[in-house]
């Protein structure tokens, strides 16, 4: 009973405060406002023309990566990254079903939360984007010149992937931290035994700076919080890393109250640099583990997934001076640090108030040994001598703040639905804007590196209720636009999204377009089962499995014509687009195929699993319009008997 | 005739450009190729303008039953077309030193433009019949067989010189840097003639 008054409580007060912020401020009624202005004219881009930026959006609940250009905020491409996705067979397709496999086996689906961009010297140098999977705890590499998720690693020790995925100023780490803490290793034992016995890890990934390929370099063993968001130092405080916690009280039931209860919880300011030399010099304990690190050749257009069996594991408190908690008022989510590297925010969601703490006060504290107890033996810092500033009630319930080069900042307040500008150093409020509603993540392109390009704010809203036609019960998410290039925020746009988008990250899109792939070489094409010309295709019966080594140009299959398959027999069409010619992928469908279609740009080869049930002549065509000669791009295959004796035979325009 | 001797080594050296660079270039534009496909003719080939261009013209012209692009060893002219360029090279070269050193008469200077005019005009005979060849020799078994609006069959030979429209496509046959460089040398040696006979005047 005690508990749901509590919850009664904190509601009235919500409430209260919400009507206390913003009675002023709120414009009246719908539809409100750019339309007074030019908006319509600065979102505008003209047919033909471009965006100035690429934003890419978390898939949210869809897990994967959506792309939009901005301010159109039109849609470009969905990226599949940890979710099946039927509309290019990624994830059905023989070649891409390696990318999802996990230490529980084939897992087609995610929750997909923070992109990150990869950086050079703290800015965004457009090579690599990165996302967290959450349900299943990955973090997942996708290249930006082929746009594709060209590696995933699965994290082990981890559950909960949330505080991930966010890259130091160099790219020399993503850093993956687990929201829910869980026995480490696993076993089974008693739920209400967690406190004291559950672990938190946070996972640094190195990331070769060639390739791109990642590798867990250590797991560092926390105590059992929930590590709730993170983000890298910069600059200055390059080297660093912070967490917010959550649940210090380490409940394991009922969390909204019960771990709602301590004044303060941490900030986890980690020293990378000093572990990672620890580990250099051979620290660290080897411990069994068990996860997939799956890897898309680029060449050969196959994915490999190979099971890790040990993993590298760091006791904080076997290394000096490489963890210290910053006490931050009331269960913080959002951790943000400001451009300078200077200012840690601790966005206390259930706070009034916004905690800034500083760096170099923070490292006087440390040297000076000004420790106000500890936990779990990590050293905890002294709230007041550490704090920055305090930026007095801005708004309720703020979860994440973003940065422009001009010393400003941006909070989102989810209960109270805004988003607030302050100003960096004097903690002055300079302007708030309402948000339909209830933003989660805010993102301004370039927004989490040393050099943001502060003329849009993208609000990331939860909930979208009347902002659109209605679409039954189900609403898609809604993001909004906001120009900050003057003093005032100025709403410019909504436009809808797929899945929750959580976090997005944004870039010019000059450092991107022009890397952009055309189309993969078939020259370079090592594909085994490849069908580089005519003189290459064929069909091969190994047992009850019939290989199809296949090849399509406008607009024919070679062979259209296949005889000699039975039911019973597991057929492979290893298809190769030999166009050599921008956007002009062919798709493949057969009828009755228990898995996708495949979409095949030009030079790849890619392979679809038939396993045809039923004697007859089955018709199999090209579903992507290719050509004005594209619904003639179509052939046969006839399935005989299981006993059947007709030996295999193809063809192309034979009589 | 010291002046008039250099002008047309120059001239002459002018066309050996057309080893490196080439001699004629087509483009083809069309609503779905907004980065136009195009081909660059040099005397000892045709090449893509980018890597996969003659793939993907040829790709199309299958759809009106034209012949592929023909390779090197398809024609005779790629072979032929180097030797004569650099015959003539090494004469302009010989018949300049030769006026040099006044051991022969500036009108070999004209004597040579002549001879390389009936060679370029022959070769521009010979590659507009290879164009009429190629644009109107077309497979029976063609996918698109298209008709003029008198009921004749359409052909599509590109124009030897400038802009026409075939179907969808914006053809452009213009020179390229190649022939500039064979226009300006050919230009020298008419220069070095008349240099070399007001020359003659002086020193008589």
């Amino acid at each position: 009973m005690k508990k749901s008054i509590n919850i009664l409580f904190f509601l009235a007060i919500a409430a209260g405060l919400v009507g206390c912020n913003n009675g002023n401020d709120r414009k009246s009624g719908k539809g409100q406002g750019g339309l007074a202005t030019n908006a319509a004219e600065r979102v505008y881009v003209a047919p033909g023309e471009h965006d100035e930026y690429y934003a890419f959006m978390s898939g949210g609940f869809s897990g994967q990566l959506s792309v939009y250009g901005l301010p159109s905020g039109r849609m470009l491409k969905v990226l599949p990254v940890f979710s099946q996705n039927p509309e290019n067979g990624y994830g059905y397709s023989e070649e891409t079903k390696p990318m999802l496999n996990t230490s529980y086996g084939f897992v087609p689906w995610d929750d997909s939360h923070h992109p990150d961009i990869s950086q050079t010297n703290g800015e965004l140098d457009g090579r690599w984007i990165f996302i967290n999977g959450n349900n299943t705890p990955r973090i997942a590499r996708i290249d930006l010149k082929n746009f594709a998720t060209e590696e995933i690693i699965e994290i082990p020790n981890s559950a909960g992937n949330h505080s991930s995925s966010f890259i130091t100023e160099n790219t020399e780490y993503v850093v993956a931290g687990t929201r829910f803490s869980v026995p480490i290793p696993q076993k089974d034992m008693p739920i209400n035994e967690y406190k004291g016995n559950f672990k938190g890890s946070l996972t640094f990934i190195s990331v070769d700076q060639e390739t791109g390929r990642m590798g867990i370099k250590f797991q560092l063993i926390m105590p059992g919080f929930n590590y709730d968001l993170s983000h890298p130092g910069r600059d200055k405080s390059h080297g660093w890393f912070f967490f917010t916690t959550y649940n210090t009280e380490e409940a394991h039931s009922l969390l909204e109250v019960n771990a709602s209860q301590n004044d303060k919880d941490f900030i986890a300011a980690i020293n990378w640099k000093v572990i990672e030399e620890y580990v250099n010099n051979g620290g660290g304990k080897m411990v069994p583990a068990n996860y997939a690190h799956n890897v898309m050749d680029e060449n050969t257009h196959m994915a490999t997934s190979t099971m890790l069996k040990e993993v590298l594991t760091v006791n904080p408190l076997d290394v000096p001076g490489a963890v210290y908690f910053l006490p931050t008022p009331k269960s913080p989510h959002g951790c943000d640090v400001d451009p300078t590297g200077e200012y840690i925010i601790g966005n206390g969601k259930l706070s009034a108030d916004l905690t800034v703490h500083s760096f170099t006060k923070m490292l006087d504290a440390i040297k000076n040994k000004k420790f106000d107890g500890e936990a779990y033996g990590i050293p905890i810092l002294n709230f007041e001598d550490i704090l920055a500033g305090v930026v007095k009630q801005p708004g309720l319930g703020p979860l994440h703040t973003e940065f422009d080069e001009k010393g400003n900042a941006y909070t989102t307040f989810f209960i109270s639905s805004e988003v607030v500008k302050w100003k960096v150093g004097t903690w002055e409020v300079l302007d708030r804007q309402p948000v339909f509603y209830s933003v989660g993540h805010g993102m301004i392109p370039g927004g989490n590196s040393r050099k943001p390009f502060g003329k849009y704010f993208v609000a990331l809203n939860k909930i979208t209720k009347d902002r659109y036609l209605p679409t039954g019960p189900e609403l898609t998410q809604s993001a909004q636009l906001f120009d900050i290039s003057g003093d005032k925020m100025e709403l410019l746009l909504d436009f809808p999204t797929i899945g929750e988008p959580h976090y997005a990250a944004a870039i010019p899109a000059e450092l991107i377009k022009n890397n952009s792939r055309k189309i993969y070489k078939l020259a370079e094409n090592k594909h085994p089962y490849a069908a580089h010309s005519d003189g290459d295709t064929k069909v091969v019966r190994d047992g009850k499995e019939v290989h199809v080594y296949m090849n399509m140009i406008r607009s024919h299959f070679n062979p259209d014509n296949i005889e000699g398959v039975k039911v019973g027999d597991k057929v492979f069409f290893h298809i190769t687009n030999l166009e050599q010619d921008f956007d002009v992928p062919h798709g493949f469908a057969v009828i009755g195929a228990n898995n996708a279609e495949l979409l095949i740009v030009p030079g790849k080869t890619e392979t679809l699993v038939w396993e045809p049930k039923q004697v007859g002549v089955w018709p199999f065509y090209c579903t992507d319009f290719c050509s004005a000669l594209h619904q003639e791009m179509q052939g046969y295959v006839r399935v005989s008997p299981a006993d059947s004796d007709i030996e295999l035979s193809w063809s192309l325009g034979e009589d | 005739m010291k002046k008039a001797g250099i002008i047309m080594i120059v001239g002459s050296l002018l066309l050996l450009g057309l080893f490196k660079f080439p001699l004629w270039n087509i483009m083809l534009g069309a609503p779905q190729y907004p980065d136009p496909l195009g081909m660059n003719i040099y005397i000892q080939g045709i090449e893509g303008v980018e890597e996969f261009d003659i793939q993907n013209i040829d790709g199309l012209n299958h759809y009106i039953g034209m012949k592929t692009i023909p390779k090197v060893e398809e024609m005779w002219e790629f072979e032929v077309f180097p030797m004569v360029i650099g015959i003539m090279v090494a004469l302009g070269v010989i018949i300049g030193l030769l006026g040099f050193f006044g051991k022969v008469s500036y009108k070999w200077f004209l004597g040579w433009f002549v001879l390389m005019s009936i060679l370029g005009i022959m070769g521009m005979y010979d590659f507009n019949l290879w164009l009429i060849e190629y644009g109107t020799d077309l497979d029976p078994k063609a996918i698109m067989k298209l008709e003029n609006l008198d009921g004749t069959p359409m052909t599509y030979k590109p124009p030897l010189l400038g802009y026409q429209k075939m179907l969808n496509f914006d053809v452009d046959s213009w020179p390229a840097a190649g022939a500039y460089m064979i226009f300006v040398g050919m230009l020298l040696t008419v220069v070095a003639f008349f240099v070399g006979k007001s020359e003659s005047k002086k020193a008589s």
